[in-house]
């Protein structure tokens, strides 16, 4: 019996379709997605029906994490061309005595995410390490014997006019500590806010009213 | 789409040709590549903006003399956020001196079935009159553009007076979660009026006795 000797090469799979795909994939990524900046606290944003995007400019940031600490953001992370960010830290560094130098003024723009801390311990917080950084943030005090938040927001609507405050609250954010946030915001003449959430879909048919 | 390549063997007494072949590269690793890099994008982006919600709230008052404005006591929707995720509501209004004799609260949950289906119930004309509106707009009877429909919507809510006008309080058990819950329903349900107040002490009263808290410190202030 004479054997067919069959070639021994494994099947060679064309991997060009599948680049291709990959590629294409990759490309809508890059265009869709923004950075995600990380967040010092981890936040479980509530449910609404609301479709308005979030605004990329002319916005602070009031985050709420759920063990009541308060974080405060200008611009949401890296300075937008007209340097807010800058010349709101050298108004509050003026507020409590305290010059920034060059350097920290430059950190503080770069800085992305929101920070969480009394303005005292801000220049040490920029020079250290992003582990340290981790465990200098306590929160910014909003009691009224040392409201530094009142501050923060007084400056940055002072050096920004137009801004706007965006609250991002963890679900399980106990309320008096976002009304207190909200009732300085009120203080400041502040009376619209953004609330962040997420998108859920809800369809209420007539029928069930009538019913 | 494998790509067997035979070995070809030549047959007898064929010509010899000179095999054409094609250059064949490796896209394996590429492959690698594409996918380190979409896992990585995957990872680090957030494709979703996140969404916001408008809330206005009242200026407040400066002066300390001043009356805020009057409200009729039968059109009101008081609702409490209570704690572990449940409301309460009675409808109406309470004074200060009637706490010996407080109504009692029903409560509620935020289910659809829960405040939803009583605040359909309550705004039921104003929310059959938007919602036809916006099935007009849907079927072309009404030609109107897209943008101004939001604007149309909320004029026909300020022109609303049938509505109930709702108050809501927040326990100071109650989370956020809920409270965004509630502005959201209102925003669901279409109602026209509606603020967010301060609990009164009562009103905490009226929470910790339907709730079934003893609290030793019932805030009396």
């Amino acid at each position: 019996m004479p054997k067919i000797k069959l070639p021994t090469k494994s099947p060679r799979i064309d991997m060009t379709p599948m680049v291709d795909t990959f590629a294409v994939i990759l490309i809508f990524l890059l265009l869709t997605s923004q950075m995600r900046s990380p967040e010092p606290a981890n936040v479980d944003m509530p449910f609404s029906i609301s479709e308005t995007p979030i605004p990329d400019f002319n916005s602070m940031t009031f985050l709420v994490s759920n063990d009541g600490k308060v974080y405060f953001n200008i611009d949401n992370g890296p300075d937008t061309t007209l340097k807010f960010r800058r010349k709101i830290l050298e108004e509050v560094g003026k507020a409590y005595n305290i010059e920034f130098n060059e350097k920290e003024l430059t950190l503080f723009e770069k800085y992305p995410s929101p920070i969480g801390l009394p303005v005292q311990n801000l220049k040490e917080f920029l020079e250290a390490g992003s582990s340290e950084r981790k465990n200098m943030e306590t929160g910014i005090p909003i009691d009224s014997a040392d409201n530094q938040l009142a501050m923060w927001i007084l400056y940055a609507r002072q050096v920004n006019p137009n801004v706007r405050a965006t609250i991002k609250a963890d679900s399980d954010t106990e309320f008096p500590v976002v009304q207190k946030v909200l009732g300085i915001l009120q203080e400041k003449n502040v009376n619209r806010f953004n609330l962040v959430t997420s998108l859920e879909a809800v369809k209420i048919n007539l029928d069930e009213i009538q019913k | 789409m494998a790509e067997i390549i035979q070995a070809e063997k030549g047959g007898k007494g064929g010509k010899k040709r000179a095999k054409k072949l094609l250059p064949h590269m490796d896209m394996t690793p590429m492959v690698d590549l594409m996918m380190l890099l979409i896992t990585f994008f995957m990872l680090t982006t957030s494709l979703s903006k996140s969404k916001v919600m408008e809330m206005i709230l009242p200026p407040k008052l400066k002066d300390p003399t001043a009356e805020p404005p009057k409200i009729i006591a039968s059109r009101t929707l008081n609702i409490l956020l209570g704690p572990d995720n449940k409301i309460y509501w009675y409808a109406g209004g309470v004074s200060a001196e009637e706490y010996n004799n407080l109504p009692p609260v029903t409560p509620t949950d935020y289910s659809p079935e829960g405040i939803r289906a009583l605040l359909l119930e309550r705004n039921r004309a104003l929310f059959r009159k938007i919602d036809d509106f916006k099935q007009q707009v849907l079927e072309g009877k009404i030609k109107i553009p897209q943008d101004s429909v939001q604007s149309a919507v909320s004029k026909l809510k300020t022109d609303d007076d049938t509505g109930p006008i709702v108050l809501i309080k927040a326990y100071k058990k109650a989370n956020y979660g809920n409270f965004v819950d509630i502005l959201d329903e209102m925003n669901i349900c279409g109602v026209a009026r509606y603020t967010i107040m301060d609990i009164a002490w009562y009103e905490d009263l009226m929470i910790e006795k339907a709730a079934g808290i003893t609290s030793p410190t019932a805030s009396t202030n």
